[in-house]
């Protein structure tokens, strides 16, 4: 593989990471009001699940657009400012979120929290589905000619195939969410979340299934068919494994189908990184985004450096916080 | 009006709001650290109770510093593909650094020490906001390396095939002197910022130290106040002497930013530092302007970016007629009222605070504390100036390397997407200033709030007669 292919991979396995991990959270965030259902002590028991991780889960995405940055200069360029007010709608609700989670509890007033509450959810939901359909328009392709400016609007990118997008990703979070309760909380939450998660399996699973088919259909080769296909099989397995009070095994589940469905998406972009609608000639492949390899060589340094060592103590401080988040936990 | 005028808004507004709480950030973080480290040390409960407090003002703080930071690195692609396109093989190196080496130590760890102080041993506890302030001193790094590279380009070649800027040495580009002078000076000045908050959060708990809910609370804010004070005024020898190293890069690599920061119309030999001046560049073509009013302190200028006073320092009109030659026609000259008014204000609301730090190491000198109310009042006042004084100092640094976003190569107007309308950025523009102004509200307020509430809020004081609680109290959502 030469230094561009490579680190075509790592910027996947850097989107994974932040799908499989900062996916639960958003999922955690939509389930807020469900779960939390009539009691404040419950509801910052679902919080306090992902209190400590979610800002680091988060970093994720900074590394991935960081590392597009310098590794693929021209891809960074046209997907944010091709997908300008997508991206735009993400960057305000992670905003929100962010400062939601953190203030929410500052004061002791149902109103404030019932507002940032309002927050958290919505700024749950937004990105959850935004990422789906950008994603899907990064398969099927953009206003892309041969100036290598894109140009699409907001109307060309609500396409059916991408609003498919938009909700498999919703869905899926909203499950892989609830599988991560189940496994992180304990009391009425827990008995909820496996309940939700009942619920939202068949959802997802049709959504997911059907969004993946549609990209097979009209982009697959037999490799990202064996890459959906576990993705859906994963999902249902995580949806059997829940009911069955796996929960941990539940979880490694429903994040390979997320990871088999970035990693289905990414191979199927391959080698372009951004395709054009109008002409494959004009398609911004991976050697054409590329930096050269002499910084490609550094950033493989540093990130094989880098990576390990986040995994190591990222993995640590979930071992840290590996009890169940409880009622008498919060208060 | 046009797309680039807005982008240029949109950038301006975003980075200056983010740059509000990043000094505190990159302070405080210290701060709280060698709190708890005194804690730790001296096992005596104000030390805690100091941590928890000041730990939870950082922490209302650090949130806005990390969201609004993810505005930053999504909008030089969003509204600057161009300069993203041509830079990024460069550019982007440090900022996936600063991701891998820094956000991710940063985020993990703050993470560690909200959620773990019953469930971490105390040293490994300690340890974690160590870890913390690491991160962001160490981001700071990065990010300002960048920046730096902007305003003196090194390390790099430009493709002739693609017309993008490549690395060739990323050594040249991690110690560009610009950089380091660049991150002694944004550091210390941070750490003035921080120092002068500990200190005004102190000076108004004892200004009302007849409301104390304790008797032991103005003890504690009395070793506070030292603390602060000695941190500013260490910090604010760090900003002056690494400013004149700044001003000496400056007259080296960006000679009109230091001109116009000083409306110096004609190369002048022993020139001195203008305290006040009007000037007058409409009038004439491009080129050839001149000030109406001028009044200098003799020498000083050409000891600032020379080190010696009769050192000669270059103006504006013959730095445009050379750029001109060099670079085709056009106008190199930046907005010269808005960088002669902030350089003066940065120095001199940056200096007053840091006086404030000096001044005040001696009137608490053994132990004593200011009479007169107005003394804490001036030095709650010193807060706001240094963060002014910060704010200045950016746009000085970022608007004086007008017309270029990377000196010599690239230029701003060249800079924009071109894929992106009008409407589109002044919809961005529109949220995010909406946004920013009422985030800022919520912020203040609660900063107000806690503030007021005082140690005793996030840690209880015992009963009179009582012991200290053994158990640390968390901090949960
Ligand atoms: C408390 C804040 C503070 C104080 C007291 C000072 N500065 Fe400063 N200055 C900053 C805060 C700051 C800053 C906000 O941090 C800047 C913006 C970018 C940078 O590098 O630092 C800055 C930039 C900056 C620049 C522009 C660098 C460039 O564009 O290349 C110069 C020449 C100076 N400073 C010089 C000085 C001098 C001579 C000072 C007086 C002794 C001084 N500063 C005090
Ligand atoms: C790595 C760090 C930074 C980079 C790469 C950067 C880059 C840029 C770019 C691309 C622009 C747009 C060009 C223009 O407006 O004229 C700009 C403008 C500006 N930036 Fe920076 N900037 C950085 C840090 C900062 C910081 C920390 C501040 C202040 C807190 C700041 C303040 C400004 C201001 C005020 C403008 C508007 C100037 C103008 O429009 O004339 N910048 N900067
Ligand atoms: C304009 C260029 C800038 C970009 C692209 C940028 C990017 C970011 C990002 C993505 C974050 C959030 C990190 C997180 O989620 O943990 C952040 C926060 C922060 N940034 Fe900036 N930033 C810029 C300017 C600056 C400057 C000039 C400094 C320092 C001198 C700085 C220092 C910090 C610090 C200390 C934080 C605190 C929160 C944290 O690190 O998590 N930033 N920045």
């Amino acid at each position: 593989m030469d230094l561009p292919t490579v680190w075509f991979v790592a910027i996947a396995v850097l989107w994974t990471g932040y799908f499989v991990l900062e996916g639960f959270d958003f999922g955690v965030g939509m389930l807020l009001p469900v779960l939390g259902r009539g009691s404040d002590t419950d509801r910052r028991v679902v919080i306090n699940a992902i209190g400590p991780v979610w800002d680091g889960n988060e970093v994720w995405l900074i590394t991935a657009v960081g590392a597009m940055f310098a590794a693929f200069p021209a891809w960074y360029a046209g997907l944010l400012s091709g997908f300008y007010l997508p991206v735009l709608l993400v960057v305000v609700a992670l905003i929100a979120r962010g400062v939601a989670f953190e203030y929410r509890g500052k004061v002791d007033d149902p109103r404030w929290r019932a507002r940032w509450d309002v927050a958290i959810v919505a700024g749950s939901a937004v990105p959850a589905f935004t990422w789906g359909l950008v994603f899907a328009n990064l398969v099927r392709g953009v206003e892309l000619g041969p100036d290598r400016v894109v140009r699409s609007d907001l109307v060309d990118l609500l396409n059916p195939y991408a609003l498919v997008g938009g909700l498999a990703t919703l869905t899926l979070f909203v499950l892989h969410g609830a599988v991560f309760l189940a496994l992180k909380t304990d009391g009425p939450v827990r008995h909820r979340a496996r309940a939700a998660a009942r619920a939202a399996a068949p959802a997802a699973g049709a959504t997911l299934f059907a969004f993946l088919m549609w990209t097979q259909a009209d982009h697959g080769s037999p490799a990202t068919a064996v890459v959906a296909a576990c993705a859906v099989g994963a999902l249902l397995g995580g949806a059997l494994l829940v009911a069955r009070r796996r929960e941990g095994w539940a979880f490694l589940a429903t994040a390979i189908a997320v990871a088999a469905t970035t990693a289905a998406l990414f191979a199927t972009l391959f080698p372009a990184v951004l395709p054009s609608l109008l002409d494959p000639a004009f398609d911004l492949t991976v050697a054409d985004a590329a930096s050269k390899p002499y910084t490609l060589g550094i950033l493989s340094w540093i990130g094989g450096f880098a990576l390990p060592l986040v995994l190591l103590y990222q993995s640590w401080s979930y071992w840290v916080f590996r009890r169940r988040v409880t009622r008498a936990h919060v208060s | 009006m046009d797309a680039l005028d807005l982008a240029r808004w949109q950038f301006g507004i975003t980075t200056i709001y983010h740059f509000l709480f990043v000094p505190l950030t990159i302070g405080l973080s210290v701060v709280v650290a060698a709190l708890q480290t005194a804690w730790h040390r001296t096992g005596r409960p104000e030390y805690l109770r100091a941590t928890k407090f000041f730990g939870k003002l950082f922490l209302i703080n650090f949130a806005m510093g990390v969201v609004t930071g993810i505005v930053q690195e999504f909008q030089f692609g969003m509204n600057w593909s161009t300069y993203s396109t041509f830079v990024g093989d460069v550019f982007g190196a440090p900022l996936a650094m600063e991701a891998l080496l820094a956000f991710f130590l940063e985020s993990t760890f703050i993470g560690l020490w909200i959620f773990g102080w019953d469930r971490l041993p105390r040293r490994v506890h300690l340890a974690t906001i160590w870890a913390a302030a690491i991160g962001s001193n160490l981001s700071a790094f990065f990010i300002l390396t960048a920046n730096a590279w902007m305003r003196h380009p090194v390390g790099f070649a430009v493709d002739p095939a693609t017309g993008r800027a490549y690395l060739t040495d990323i050594w040249a580009v991690l110690t560009n002197p610009q950089a380091l002078s660049t991150y002694l000076h944004v550091v210390s000045a941070s750490f003035v910022v921080a120092g002068l908050f500990v200190v005004a959060v102190s000076a108004y708990k004892l200004l009302h130290r007849d409301r104390a809910p304790h008797p032991d609370e103005p003890g504690l804010f009395r070793r506070t106040l030292r603390a602060g004070l000695v941190t500013t005024a260490i910090a604010g020898a760090v900003v002056a002497l690494s400013g004149d190293h700044q001003a000496k890069l400056m007259a080296e690599y960006e000679p009109m930013k230091l001109a116009s920061a000083e409306a110096i119309w004609e190369t002048e030999s022993a020139a001195g530092f203008s305290l006040f001046a009007i000037g007058d560049h409409e009038i004439g073509e491009v080129g050839v302007g001149r000030n109406v009013v001028d009044l200098e302190v003799p020498y000083v200028l050409s000891f600032l970016a020379t080190g010696s006073p009769a050192g000669e320092v270059e103006g504006i009109n013959d730095l445009q007629r050379r750029f001109a030659e060099q670079f085709g026609p056009g106008d190199y000259t930046p907005n010269i009222p808005v960088l002669y008014w902030s350089f003066r204000l940065m120095i001199g609301l940056g200096l007053a605070g840091v006086g404030v730090g000096v001044i005040g190491l001696w009137l608490t000198r053994r132990g004593a504390l200011p009479r007169h109310r107005w003394m804490y009042r001036v030095a709650i006042a010193a807060l706001p100036a240094a963060l002014a004084a910060n704010i200045f100092g950016w746009v000085l640094t970022e608007m004086g390397r007008q017309p270029w976003t990377v000196v010599g190569h690239l230029l701003t107007a060249a800079s924009v997407s071109p894929g992106v309308s009008l409407g589109e950025v002044a919809f961005s523009l529109t949220v995010f200033t909406a946004l920013y102004g009422a985030l800022a509200v919520v912020e203040a307020r609660l900063l107000l709030r806690y503030v007021a509430a005082g140690p005793g809020h996030v840690m209880p004081y015992p009963r009179a007669g009582e012991p200290e609680p053994d158990r640390v109290p968390a901090f949960v959502y």
